[in-house]
C-alpha cells in the first residue's frame, strides 16, 4: 500500500468529496491559494476557486456564525481553523447555535456544518497555540467529536465527517499532522462510534486519544519484552465513544488506564472511568488509573513544555504501577 | 515638536528595537528560540512614537507582533532575548515566549498570540483608569488583520460611549499573513473610520516617527484630559517574513518589499537628524555603538541564564498571595 501523510489523507478525501459535492465549500484563514497553514488545502483553490476556497478575514465569531446559516440553507461549510485554539472567539455560535440548531428546530433544520483545528502541546507553541479542548465539545449534546490517531483513520474518519448531517469537530495534533502510514487509495468511510485496536493484550488495557496512540503502542511493545502483555485501545472518536469495545477489553483484562494529553479533571478519561464502573465493575481487579496532561495553561520553555505532556517514561511507569495493583 | 534631547532618544529606542530583533532573527536561525518569532523590522517608529508619551503606569496591550512595544514601554532588550529563549530571566520566566511577554511593572500588559484582545483590554484599562480618576491611558496596539475581527467594532464603540482614555493604534502593514487588506477589508481605510464610531481618528505615515509623535502626542493629551479615545492608523510594512523561518513569497514582489525598504524608518529619520542638524554624524555612531553592546549584552546574558525548573510549571495558575 502507499503511504501518505496524515494532512495528505485528509486532504484526499476532501478532494474528492468537493468534486462529487458542489455544495461543499472551505473557508479559513490562508486556505485558499496559500494552500492552509497545515497544508490542509493544498492545490484544492486551483481545482475549485475562490468562493470554495474561500479565504477569510480573522473573523472568528463573523465566519462561524456565518457557516452556521449556510449550514441551515442548503450548503456544506467546512471551517478551518488552522490553529483550534482560534475557535473560542466563536464559542457562543458553536453551542448557543450549532449544536442546538437540529433540537431547537425539531430535527427540520440540519447542520452539516465540519469545524476542523490542529491540537495539541508541542515545539513551544504556548499557551494561545496549544489547546486540545475536546473534553468541553464532548461535554455539549449535539457535537460529533473526531481526534485521529493515524492516517489512514484521519482519511476514513474525515470522509464520514464530510457526510454528516451533524457538526462535527475534526481535531488533528500537531505532533501528527506529517507522520507518514499506509493509507488505503480510493474512497472509504471509517462511522462514527468504533474504537480501533492498536494492539492487543490479555493482561491491561490502555485507552490512549490522539497523539497518545503511538507513544502508548510503543510503550507496550518494549513492555512485551518482559513479558507483558497490554491491549492499546483508540476510540477515534471522542463523541460518540465506543464504549462496547472497552467494556470488552476490560472484562477479559480487568485493569484500565486512559492516557490522555488534555486536562484529567472532568475529563475523557473521568468520563469513560465512570461508564466502566457503572457498567464493568465486577470485571475490574484494580483501580481504574488516568494519566493526564498537567492542569495548567502551556508554558513556552522546553524543559516546563516536557514536564506537563505523558512522556513514553510516564506511560510506562502508569502501566508497571497499574499491574502491580 | 520634540525637543533636541527627545529626537535622540526616539532614534536611540528604534535602534533598540531592530537590533534586538536582528539579534532575534540570528538566534532563531541558530535553533536558540523554540516557538515562534514575528519580528517588527520596518515599523518601530510606531512604538516608538506613541510609547514616547506614555508614563509607566500607563498600561500597553499587544499583539503577536510586540517586541517592539514591550521593548518601548520599558521591558529590558536582556528580559525579551532571554524570554524568546525560554530562560527563567526572562520577562515571563520562560512560561511566554515571544507572543506573551509580559511586564506590568512598567505598564506592558502582554503580548497575545490571539489576535483581537488588545483592543478590548485596552478600553478595560481606560475605564478602570476613567473610574479610579486617574489620568492614566490604555493603548491598544493591532494590525490590520485585527481590523476585521469583531473586538475592534465592540472595543471602538465601547470606548466612545464612555470617552475612555483609550488609544486604538493600527499598525497597517497591509497584509495579515499573506491577506491582503485591500482584499479582507471592504473600507480599505482605517484612519477614516473613527467619525463611524463617534471618534477621533485619523492616518499618518507609519514610517515617520516624528509623525507617529505627534499624532499620538495629541491623542494622549486628549486621552489624559477627559476628552476620548482616538484611533491612529499607522500606514507602514513589514520588510521580513511574517515570521522568522516562513516562507516571504507568492503574496507580495520584491519590487513592493524594496519599495518600502527605501523607506525604513530608522534610514529615514538618520537623514533628517543630519538634515537638519540636531545630530551630527559622530553623535549618531556613538548611539549605535552604545546600542549594539547593549543587545550583545542581552544575547550573552540569555544564553548564559537557567533555565525554568520544572517543578515551577503549576506556579501562577491561581492567586497565591
Ligand atoms: C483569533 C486569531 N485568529 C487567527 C490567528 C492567526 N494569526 C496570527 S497572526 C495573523 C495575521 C495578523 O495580521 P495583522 O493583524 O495584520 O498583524 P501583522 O501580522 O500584519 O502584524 C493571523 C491570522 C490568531 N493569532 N488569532
Ligand atoms: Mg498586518
Amino acid at each position: 500500500m502507499r503511504e501518505l501523510t496524515y494532512v495528505e489523507a485528509t486532504l484526499e478525501a476532501l478532494d474528492s468529496a468537493m468534486a462529487r459535492d458542489p455544495s461543499i465549500f472551505v473557508v479559513g484563514e490562508g486556505i485558499g491559494e496559500r494552500g492552509g497553514n497545515f497544508n490542509t488545502t493544498v492545490g484544492l483553490y486551483d481545482k475549485y476557486g475562490p468562493e470554495r476556497l474561500c479565504d477569510t478575514p480573522i473573523s472568528e465569531r463573523g465566519f462561524v456564525g456565518m457557516c452556521a446559516g449556510a449550514a441551515m440553507t442548503g450548503t456544506r461549510p467546512v471551517v478551518d481553523f488552522m490553529f483550534l485554539d482560534f475557535i473560542l472567539d466563536a464559542f457562543g455560535e458553536l453551542v448557543n447555535q450549532i449544536a442546538k440548531m437540529q433540537y431547537m428546530s425539531s430535527g427540520r433544520l440540519k447542520m452539516p456544518i465540519l469545524l476542523r483545528g490542529a491540537i495539541g502541546i508541542g515545539h513551544s507553541a504556548a499557551t494561545h497555540h496549544s489547546g486540545s479542548y475536546y473534553p468541553i465539545f464532548a461535554h455539549i449534546p449535539g457535537f460529533r467529536v473526531v481526534v485521529p490517531a493515524i492516517p489512514s483513520d484521519a482519511k476514513g474518519l474525515f470522509a464520514t465527517a464530510l457526510q454528516s448531517d451533524d457538526p462535527v469537530l475534526f481535531l488533528e495534533h500537531k505532533s501528527l499532522l506529517f507522520n507518514r502510514g499506509d493509507v488505503p487509495e480510493g474512497d472509504y468511510a471509517i462511522p462514527f462510534g468504533q474504537a480501533r485496536m492498536a494492539r492487543e493484550g490479555s493482561d491491561c488495557t490502555v485507552v490512549a486519544i490522539g497523539s497518545m496512540v503511538d507513544k502508548s503502542v510503543a510503550v507496550c511493545d518494549k513492555l512485551a519484552e518482559d513479558g507483558i502483555s497490554a491491549e492499546v485501545i483508540d476510540p477515534r472518536t471522542i463523541a460518540p465513544l465506543d464504549m462496547a469495545t472497552i467494556l470488552e477489553s476490560v472484562s477479559k483484562t480487568g485493569r484500565l488506564l486512559i492516557v490522555d494529553e488534555t486536562f484529567q479533571p472532568c475529563g475523557v478519561g473521568a468520563e469513560i472511568a465512570a461508564q466502566v464502573i457503572d457498567e464493568g465493575f465486577d470485571d475490574l481487579d484494580a483501580p481504574i488509573r488516568r494519566l493526564n496532561g498537567a492542569h495548567v495553561p502551556t508554558p513556552y520553555s522546553p524543559p516546563l513544555e516536557l514536564a506537563i505532556v505523558p512522556e513514553t517514561n510516564d506511560i510506562e511507569q502508569s502501566i508497571r504501577n497499574l499491574l502491580a495493583e | 515638536m520634540a525637543q533636541s534631547e527627545q529626537l535622540l532618544s526616539l532614534y536611540r529606542q528604534m535602534l533598540i528595537i531592530r537590533y534586538t530583533e536582528e539579534q532575534l532573527a540570528r538566534s532563531h536561525q541558530m535553533g536558540l528560540i523554540h516557538g515562534a518569532c514575528h519580528t517588527y523590522v520596518g515599523e518601530e517608529a510606531i512604538a516608538t512614537g506613541v510609547c514616547a508619551h506614555l508614563r509607566p503606569d500607563d498600561a500597553v496591550f499587544s499583539t503577536h507582533r510586540g517586541h517592539g512595544h514591550a521593548l518601548a514601554k520599558g521591558v529590558s532588550p536582556r528580559e525579551v532575548v532571554a524570554e524568546l529563549f525560554g530562560r527563567a530571566t526572562g520577562c515571563s520566566q520562560g512560561r511566554g515566549g515571544s507572543m506573551h511577554l509580559f511586564k506590568p511593572e512598567v505598564g506592558m500588559m502582554g503580548t497575545s498570540g490571539i489576535v483581537g484582545p488588545c483592543i478590548l483590554q485596552a478600553t478595560g484599562a481606560g475605564y478602570s483608569f476613567k473610574l479610579l480618576k486617574t489620568d492614566q491611558v490604555g493603548v491598544a496596539f493591532f494590525g490590520d488583520g485585527a481590523v476585521n475581527n469583531g473586538a475592534f467594532h465592540e472595543g471602538l464603540n465601547l470606548a466612545s460611549i464612555w470617552k475612555l482614555p483609550t488609544l486604538f493604534v493600527c499598525e497597517n502593514n497591509m497584509y495579515a499573513t499573506e491577506v491582503p487588506f485591500a482584499y479582507s477589508a471592504g473600507n480599505p481605510h482605517v484612519g477614516n473610520r473613527g467619525p463611524a464610531y463617534g471618534m477621533e481618528s485619523l492616518t499618518v505615515d507609519g514610517n515617520d516617527v516624528l509623525a507617529v509623535y505627534e499624532a499620538a502626542e495629541e491623542a494622549v493629551r486628549r486621552a489624559r484630559g477627559g476628552e476620548g479615545p482616538t484611533l491612529i492608523e499607522c500606514r507602514t510594512y513589514r520588510t521580513r517574513a511574517h515570521a522568522e523561518g516562513m516562507r516571504d513569497g507568492g503574496y507580495r514582489t520584491p519590487e513592493e518589499v524594496e519599495e518600502w525598504k527605501a523607506r525604513d524608518p530608522i534610514t529615514r529619520y538618520n537623514e533628517w537628524l543630519l538634515k537638519n542638524e540636531e545630530a551630527g554624524t559622530e553623535t549618531l555612531a556613538e548611539i549605535e555603538a552604545e546600542v549594539k553592546e547593549m543587545v550583545a549584552d542581552a544575547e550573552e546574558f540569555a544564553r548564559n541564564s537557567p533555565w525554568p525548573e520544572a517543578d515551577t510549571v503549576s506556579e501562577h495558575v491561581f492567586n497565591q498571595g
